[in-house]
């Protein structure tokens, strides 16, 4: 083939496959029962996880755990009272029963905490994985739009579009999360930047994979960790954010049992009966820490780069 | 694949190839004009300094980069005019090795999946086992082991993964490799065991290597021949045993004698070009290495200097060569 | 001449993380003269590095750690030295440069600001401000670089140029002894070439002695003197420099070293590598630490430790080699 050619080394076996019965059993170890060894090798993330699962139940189950109605008919001879045996968290100034109100608020205040961003997260992150990837003019046209919208502050944005659409539990949540989208976008385009400049992005490129193959593949899990990490801490603010349009009348009505808008009411009856304030107060802290912990633990598991 | 086939039809040819980037003062001519062939089964070395061109030239015979002009023509047919649909068919034939095994690799693949990744991609395989039997193949060929199957890329060393990345070049049974400094960054022991295997795959399945290289000792080893590069354009190209006994352009006279040699010759005179790569943003025409060369004269300047064949199989592009005399009147 | 200047004995360094410990640097040896220029080669993990760090007293302080040796410059020990007086010792009479010349310059300072630093330091004639400045020029035309160029940033200079502003805030005080660690890894070979040669002369010029730490033999051959073989963290070959490129008698792992190399100037056909991979330094091989890669391996080097063969001065660690006599 070649005239001085290297000299002649031990021919070696060159078929690129092995025959049928060359084939040597091996087991590829699914991904998924990885990821989950790693994240239980995490304590905190467990721990996460663990108070994740009972919010969840809790919001499934909440018509077993307590009736509604506790937490809706007022008696006003029962009110403000401490926790008892009757009554596990007290009751508000209405005498309604702060424990059926909790439980039920998580299918208001977690829910839409959680679909929010979740929401917020997708359109954000395909509009910031577009503009990263494809980058010159689309890349141009998405940011300048949402530069313009960050512009205007977060609350401000979401009262608009609820006083646009009214209030509501739908209405505060599309406002809530097109308000988080301009974030978002901007988060994860810099997170895509930095990994299409890797050179394995040329390399799928150069053994003829798709475009869209290359964002869901390459792109988007490496940058899967700035995400998590933004979505779950988030999650948090956005109740708060609920509750504080559930205060100026914008939000979800009353007498619905919202944590947000439960301690915005509490707020004067304080001094005399702090529970009143702390049970909501305890619920969005601890879902907001249920998913920081579950996230990082997440996160970590999903990098084989962290592995063991 | 008989002698005289290959002497009609190289299996890649450039012509006038260019490449500019508009950056803020001007155009960066990464690219200038270069014209190139090489014939089946052999392997073409390109050498040269950083920001010479030589990895941008790479990325624009693969289209990974779309050229400013010029024309690709691979297997006689210029690539650069395939619609989309008809490069999908050429693509599988021309692969890239990259230089950093680092960067290359996606980290959140395990070894089966990257190398399953290009074959999966074009629908190579009918089913699952046929798939398993190809990856374990190609990994027998790169000689990894079967454990590393499902390891992933920042659990192995720098020469196991560049043999990852040789595994997935082949996966598609290429005719043509684009070699972009793949022993750049490893240590020399683990250099030699790669550039042995490259030179034993292109034995066995006839591989064509364009050979991207900063390294003069490596490029003689493995090319039959060599193109030398200089600010986007290539100066000298001959046969690799002729250039390194006469090299012709006062720049390759330079590089080669500017190698440190590990051999004790304190007789060994060492001519050491002054000054450093000019600026590639809008050059002026003339000959890009006037400015550090000791043989410059006016007639460099001012117009363009063509690549010309001195003797067989060797091409220049120096005034020295083109007028005779230049030289002597000095 | 001859007056010893740097004697690094039974040196070993370690580096100690949560999940292991390191052995870089295992029980080394090396004299190095007044004037004269020895080179370390070895690969990537080799502990070429780690010895530069240990004379410097640079080694990371949470996890670097000396575990035995001495180092004696001059007669006296750096390991015994307070910190303070150590900071005296560095730049004034050992420095160091290092491999990548983009990172060792500040990049929000000009390069003239930054040789000044360095001479204020060590200002111990307390010199004028005046007479600094025109030591800061004097030092730039030095090392090739106009001295109206002192006002400029980093950036605004090649790799090439950055480099030559690192060696002469190296050479700024005239230290004893320069060690420089793969000065020209990041250069292009036209320009290592130019700085090779400017460190050659300015080493003739001011009887500098250099530690040349490289992993290419070629720079090795052109600029030192003695020559330092090292693999997983010892010493396994030393010489004069023609003892190494000349000699006959070679550890296995430098003949495997000179094989790797692809040569210029015969059309060797096939390169001849080590089989294998350099061991984990958290755990090393039993016995002779290349045993595993070596194609002459007997059953003793699997065992024991090889002893320190002596011929005039070019000594080798192998089973292979017995006092007085040849290899088998």
């Amino acid at each position: 083939m070649n005239g001085n050619m290297k000299d002649a080394s031990p021919k070696k076996h060159v078929s690129l496959s092995l025959t049928e019965d060359e084939a040597v059993n091996f087991k590829k170890k699914s991904q998924l029962k990885e990821v989950w060894r790693r994240m239980r090798k995490n304590k905190m993330a467990v721990v996460g996880l663990c108070i994740f699962t009972v919010i969840v139940l809790c919001t499934i189950f909440a018509d077993l755990i307590v009736d509604y109605d506790k937490g809706i008919d007022q008696n006003i001879e029962i009110r403000l009272q401490s926790p008892s045996a009757e009554h596990w968290f007290g009751t508000d100034m209405y005498g309604r029963d702060m424990f059926a109100r909790i439980i039920h608020g998580t299918r208001y205040s977690f829910v839409m905490g959680i679909v929010a961003v979740i929401v917020g997260i997708t359109i954000g992150g395909t509009l910031g994985a577009v503009a990263g990837y494809y980058g010159g003019i689309v890349d141009t046209v998405i940011m300048r739009i949402m530069d313009t919208v960050m512009c205007i502050p977060f609350m401000l944005l979401s009262l608009t579009i609820v006083s646009a659409l009214g209030p509501g539990l739908v209405n505060v949540l599309i406002a809530l999360m097109l308000s988080m989208v301009p974030n978002y976008t901007r988060v994860i385009r810099s997170a895509i930047l930095t990994v299409t400049g890797m050179d394995y992005i040329e390399a799928a490129k150069s053994c003829g994979t798709p475009n869209r193959y290359i964002v869901f593949k390459h792109v988007l899990p490496n940058a899967i960790g700035t995400v998590i990490v933004q979505a779950t801490m988030s999650v948090g603010s956005t109740i708060i954010a609920a509750a504080g349009m559930s205060f100026i009348g914008m939000g979800i009505q009353p007498p619905a049992p919202e944590w947000g808008s439960m301690l915005s009411e509490g707020r004067e009856y304080m001094r005399y009966s702090p529970y009143i304030v702390l049970f909501p107060g305890l619920a969005i802290a601890f879902s907001a820490l249920a998913l920081n912990l579950m996230g990082d633990g997440l996160r970590d598991a999903l990098d084989p780069r962290l592995k063991d | 694949m008989t002698p005289d086939k290959t002497q009609e039809q190289p299996l890649l040819k450039t012509v006038a190839l260019k490449k500019y980037f508009p950056v803020g003062g001007g155009m960066l001519h990464a690219v200038d004009g270069v014209s190139l062939e090489i014939a089946k089964g052999k392997t073409l070395g390109v050498v040269g300094e950083s920001g010479c061109g030589k990895s941008t030239l790479g990325r624009l015979v693969l289209r990974l980069l779309e050229a400013t002009s010029g024309e690709i023509y691979f297997e006689g047919r210029d690539i650069r005019k395939l619609s989309n649909e008809e490069m999908k068919a050429v693509r599988p034939q021309m692969q890239i090795i990259f230089q950093d095994p680092y960067s290359s690799l996606n980290p959140r693949m395990s070894v089966y999946e990257l190398i399953a990744e290009p074959l999966i991609m074009n629908h190579v395989c009918k089913n699952k086992k046929e798939l398993n039997m190809r990856v374990l193949g190609l990994m027998r060929t790169v000689g990894l082991a079967t454990r590393f199957v499902s390891a992933y890329p920042h659990e192995m060393d720098g020469g196991r993964r560049q043999r990852v990345g040789i595994a997935r070049a082949l996966a598609l049974q290429p005719k043509f490799i684009v070699c972009d400094e793949p022993v750049s960054a490893l240590d020399v022991s683990i250099q030699a065991q790669i550039l042995n295997l490259l030179m034993d795959l292109q034995d066995e399945l006839g591989l064509t290597y364009l050979f991207i290289t900063h390294d003069l000792s490596v490029v003689k080893h493995i090319s039959d021949e060599i193109a030398v590069m200089y600010l986007g354009q290539c100066v000298e190209r001959a046969s690799s045993e002729e250039l390194f006994k006469q090299p012709k352009h006062p720049y390759t006279k330079a590089l080669l004698s500017a190698i440190p040699i590990p051999k004790l010759r304190p007789d060994r005179k060492k001519h050491i070009i002054r000054g450093e790569v000019s600026d590639p943003i809008d050059p002026k025409p003339g000959c890009r290495f006037s400015l550090r060369c000791e043989m410059c004269k006016d007639p460099c300047m001012g117009r363009d200097v063509e690549l010309k064949e001195v003797s067989q199989g060797h091409f220049v592009a120096c005034r020295m060569y083109e007028e005779p005399g230049f030289a002597d009147d000095k | 001449m001859q007056d010893t200047l740097l004697e690094v004995k039974n040196l070993s360094v370690d580096y100690e993380t949560d999940e292991a410990t390191f052995y870089a640097v295992n029980d080394i040896s090396f004299k190095l003269n007044e004037g004269e220029t020895v080179g370390i080669v070895g690969e990537t993990g080799a502990g070429k590095t780690t010895t530069a760090l240990a004379i410097m007293r640079l080694l990371p302080a949470r996890t670097g750690r000396i575990t035995g040796g001495e180092i004696l410059f001059k007669g006296e020990d750096l390991l015994k030295k307070p910190e303070n007086e150590m900071r005296l010792v560095r730049g004034a009479l050992i420095s160091m440069i290092f491999q990548d010349p983009m990172t060792s310059l500040n990049p929000v300072m000009t390069v003239g600001k930054q040789i000044y630093e360095s001479l204020e330091i060590h200002n111990l004639e307390h010199k004028s401000k005046q007479q600094l400045e025109e030591r800061v020029d004097e030092l730039l035309e030095l090392v090739g670089i106009p001295a109206r160029r002192k006002n400029e940033y980093p950036h605004q200079f090649s790799g090439g140029m950055k480099q030559r502003v690192v060696i002469a805030i190296a050479l700024a005080c005239e230290p004893k002894l320069l060690i420089a660690d793969e000065p020209t890894t990041a250069l292009d070979v036209t320009i290592q070439a130019q700085v090779l040669e400017m460190m050659h002369d300015l080493k003739k010029r001011f009887g500098t002695a250099m530690i040349m730490i490289t992993h290419d033999l070629g720079v090795v051959a052109e600029t030192c003197d003695n020559v330092a073989i090292m693999y997983a963290g010892e010493l396994i070959e030393t010489g004069r420099v023609e003892d190494i490129f000349e000699g006959t008698l070679h550890h296995p792992y430098t003949k495997g070293l000179f094989g790797s190399i692809p040569d210029l100037e015969t059309s060797a056909n096939r390169l001849h590598p080590i089989d294998g991979l350099m061991p984990d330094p958290a755990d090393l091989p039993t016995g002779c630490r290349f045993h595993p890669r070596c194609s002459q391996c007997m059953e003793i080097c699997k065992t024991t430790h090889p002893k320190r063969v002596s011929f005039n001065g070019h000594d080798i660690v192998c089973h292979l080699f017995t006092e007085g006599g040849a290899g088998k």
